[in-house]
């Protein structure tokens, strides 16, 4: 689904923060990136998402046969990939229903589909509020805006329910949550989780994938993947730290 | 070539030339010379048909304004417009804008098509529609009928004059009077038509007044002068203005409006303004001075909303005269503009009897290099009991160019006032616009999506039909504006 091959990207200011980073993510997977701060994780997530501020210098990434890079940000997501920010934003005024609404009919309208019906969005709602326990009040009330940590983050994974991408990446999806919040928002993914989409964890802890399980493991650092391996290197980084397999990579 | 001419080219030859003289000598007897002097004003009046008492006031009003100054305070720029150069009398006009629909500027097309204008009414709107005038006639009649029933008087201003000349005479220039400025002087000496409202009594006026459903209207006038009445303990929601893009050779608009709330009553005045802006380079566009103010007696309210997006220079300050005790003014306002355009525009909230409160709600949007001023005067007098007031100011940039500026002044004489200000100013997000990107929502649509949602506050207080096409207006205004 995902062919990564060896990219390389910076900032506009000019510095390197990819420097050859491949990754292959099959439809049915989850993959879980781990990595000590300023290793490229989050940039990885931009650059994929088609953020302004980055450049790609070099390398390809293929996405279900298309160029993912040749793509415009909203192209990307109507292909099927899904954000899941750190920092969700805020947009006063435009409700969460309205804003889904929108989204949904463009990508409909992208794949020549007819725009949704009230009947079936209502419905598609109601599942997905189900999903992460989100409040209906919250599906109409604006944007993020006055929501608490916890409820931003859910409200991720309610928005992922309702777009149902081929490829989620969730970056860094658990920061901030308390426990049961942090059990709700996995619960969620895994009822979204199925042998046609993929979904790609960006994480610090190893705590997150007690609640959703890795089919692979990668540690990034200095921009590169130097590690990959199953849910055991997880609890070994967890265990250890970082600096071990930086030693190893060096030998 | 003579060979050539066909008795088909004849007649097409014959027909053209007939248009035009037809056209000219219309034009000839109609349209005052160029100039402004007391024979003009005398010549405007006759046109009319006016009694004595109003080419008076016409000539009071020219007197005044010959010894007033074109007021500089403004936070706008442009080249004076030459008094003397302006034509001040035309014959509404009958004849069509447009000669068949095929003429009709495939931009302007496209821009009504996106505000979801039927055919009908684009064709309308035009003046290209022949076969659907019945139609709008027989709308207007059953419409006017029904207000007749009530009571309800809403005519042209002349028709008012001849008709109703006592409200005329008892209510004009009470509220702006003739002396209150420059343009409003101007007006007051010049002015061809506009509208005139009047409602009964305790009655509640069951429909939007719009100018838009009033047969005769053409185009409206340079200077329109606008009176509404809301006898006592009686409502009326009056909507201004229209959506679809205004093309206009008149260069300075310098309408009047006035509003008159007696005891208990309430008057909600919608305005959706969008004139010709001038073009991407700023060259053209209308130049807009208003004046605009409404009087409230005791227990009554007057409440002004208004999306203004078009015109190259705009000048209004709708306001309330909180005269009457427990009287409440409010203002809600969205300025939305583009490329050169230039806005000053605000409210003044006077407050002169007891328990009177007003709230101003004002968003200002800039994009390109334009500039956006708020400016407010909130006064509130000695005998002014308890008065309150709320304003809240905003200014959202979407380009580094543009400006966005906020002159709030505030006067208080009465110590027992609560007066509340809040400004921000914000800069349109490249996050949110990343944010809609990635959920698949591509910038142009982001941007309309979250200016939308920052002047829900101000679309909420519009008819909600207004409020659909105020909505669409916004995002077709700010088009290509990112950055």
């Amino acid at each position: 689904m995902l062919s990564i091959k060896n990219l390389h990207a910076s900032v506009e200011e000019g510095q390197e923060i990819l420097k050859g980073l491949n990754l292959e993510v099959k439809a049915g997977e989850v993959h879980a990136i781990m990595g000590p701060n300023g290793s490229g994780k989050s940039t990885l997530a931009s650059v994929l998402a088609g953020k302004d501020g980055y450049e790609v210098t070099e390398g390809s990434v293929d996405f279900d046969g298309t160029d993912l890079l040749d793509l415009k940000a909203e192209d990307r997501a109507k292909e099927g990939m899904f954000l899941a920010f750190q920092y969700p934003v805020e947009i006063p005024g435009v409700s969460n229903i309205n804003f889904l609404r929108t989204a949904i009919n463009e990508i409909r309208e992208y794949r020549k589909e007819d725009k949704i019906s009230a009947k079936d969005f209502l419905a598609k709602v109601k599942d997905a509020s189900n999903l992460v326990e989100l409040d209906n009040k919250l599906a109409s009330r604006a944007v993020n805006v006055g929501f608490s940590g916890g409820e931003k983050k859910r409200n991720e994974i309610f928005q992922m329910a309702m777009l149902e991408p081929k490829l989620a990446i969730l970056d860094e999806t658990d920061s901030g949550l308390d426990i049961d919040a942090l059990r709700i928002v996995s619960e969620g993914v895994n009822k979204l989780k199925s042998e046609k989409n993929a979904i790609i964890l960006i994480t610090h802890y190893q705590r997150l994938l007690d609640y959703i399980k890795p089919d692979f493991v990668h540690v990034l650092s200095e921009g590169q993947i130097i590690k990959t391996g199953t849910k055991e290197l997880a609890l070994e980084l967890e265990d250890k730290g970082y600096d071990w397999i930086n030693e190893e990579t060096a030998q | 070539m003579g060979e050539t001419y066909t008795e088909e080219d004849l007649a097409k030859n014959l027909e053209q030339q007939e248009y035009k003289y037809g056209f000219t000598s219309d034009f000839e007897s109609d349209k005052a010379p160029v100039g402004l002097n007391e024979d003009i004003i005398r010549f405007i009046s006759a046109k009319k048909e006016e009694p004595e008492w109003l080419l008076e006031k016409r000539l009071q009003a020219f007197h005044a304004w010959e010894k007033m100054q074109e007021p500089d305070w403004a936070h706008v720029n442009y080249d004076k417009p030459d008094f003397q150069a302006i034509s001040y009398y035309s014959a509404p006009k009958q004849t069509k804008k447009y000669e068949s629909w095929d003429d009709v500027d495939p931009e302007m097309k496209e821009t009504m098509k996106k505000l979801g204008i039927s055919l009908e009414e684009q064709q309308r709107l035009t003046g290209t529609a022949v076969d659907f005038v019945v139609d709008s006639v027989s709308v207007a009649t059953s419409f006017k009928k029904k207000l007749n029933e009530l009571g309800i008087i809403f005519c042209s201003f002349s028709e008012a004059v001849q008709e109703h000349p006592e409200l005329v005479k008892k209510y004009m220039g009470t509220v702006v009077p003739h002396t209150d400025n420059f343009y409003a002087a101007l007006n007051s000496a010049v002015f061809t038509d506009g509208s005139f409202c009047y409602i009964p009594k305790g009655v509640r006026c069951p429909m939007e007044l719009s100018t838009y459903f009033r047969i005769n209207e053409g185009g409206t006038g340079q200077f329109e002068r606008t009176l509404v009445v809301a006898d006592k303990g009686s409502y009326v929601s009056y909507l201004e203005g229209c959506t679809a893009p205004m093309r206009d050779e008149n260069q300075l608009h310098a309408a009047v409006v006035e509003l008159i709330s007696l005891d208990d009553a309430e008057i909600k005045y919608s305005t959706v303004q969008n004139w010709y802006p001038g073009n991407k380079e700023g060259v053209g566009g209308v130049f807009n001075f208003v004046t605009k103010r409404g009087l409230c007696e005791r227990n009554a309210k007057i409440s002004w909303t208004q999306v203004e997006t078009g015109s190259a220079v705009t000048w209004k300050y709708p306001s309330c005269v909180l005269k009457g005790d427990n009287s409440v003014g409010e203002f809600y306002s969205v300025a939305v503009t583009n490329n050169f355009q230039q806005a000053d525009t605000g409210s003044k909230m006077i407050h002169l009897g007891k328990n009177t409160s007003s709230t101003i709600i004002s968003k200002g949007i800039s994009a390109g290099q334009s500039q956006n001023a708020y400016r407010g005067l909130v006064q509130i007098h000695a005998g002014a009991e308890n008065a309150r007031n709320r304003s809240e100011c905003d200014s959202l940039l979407l380009s580094d160019r543009s400006g966005a500026h906020t002159f709030p002044y505030i006067e208080c004489k009465n110590n027992s006032a609560r007066i509340e200000h809040e400004a921000t100013t914000s800069k349109i997000g490249e996050d949110q616009i990343f944010y809609c990107q990635q959920r698949g929502i591509d910038p142009e649509k982001a941007i309309g999506l979250i200016v939308n949602g920052y002047c829900k506050e101000v679309l909420n207080h519009m008819p909600m039909e207004f409020a659909v096409e105020a909505q669409k207006l916004l995002e077709i205004s700010l088009e290509n504006s990112v950055g």
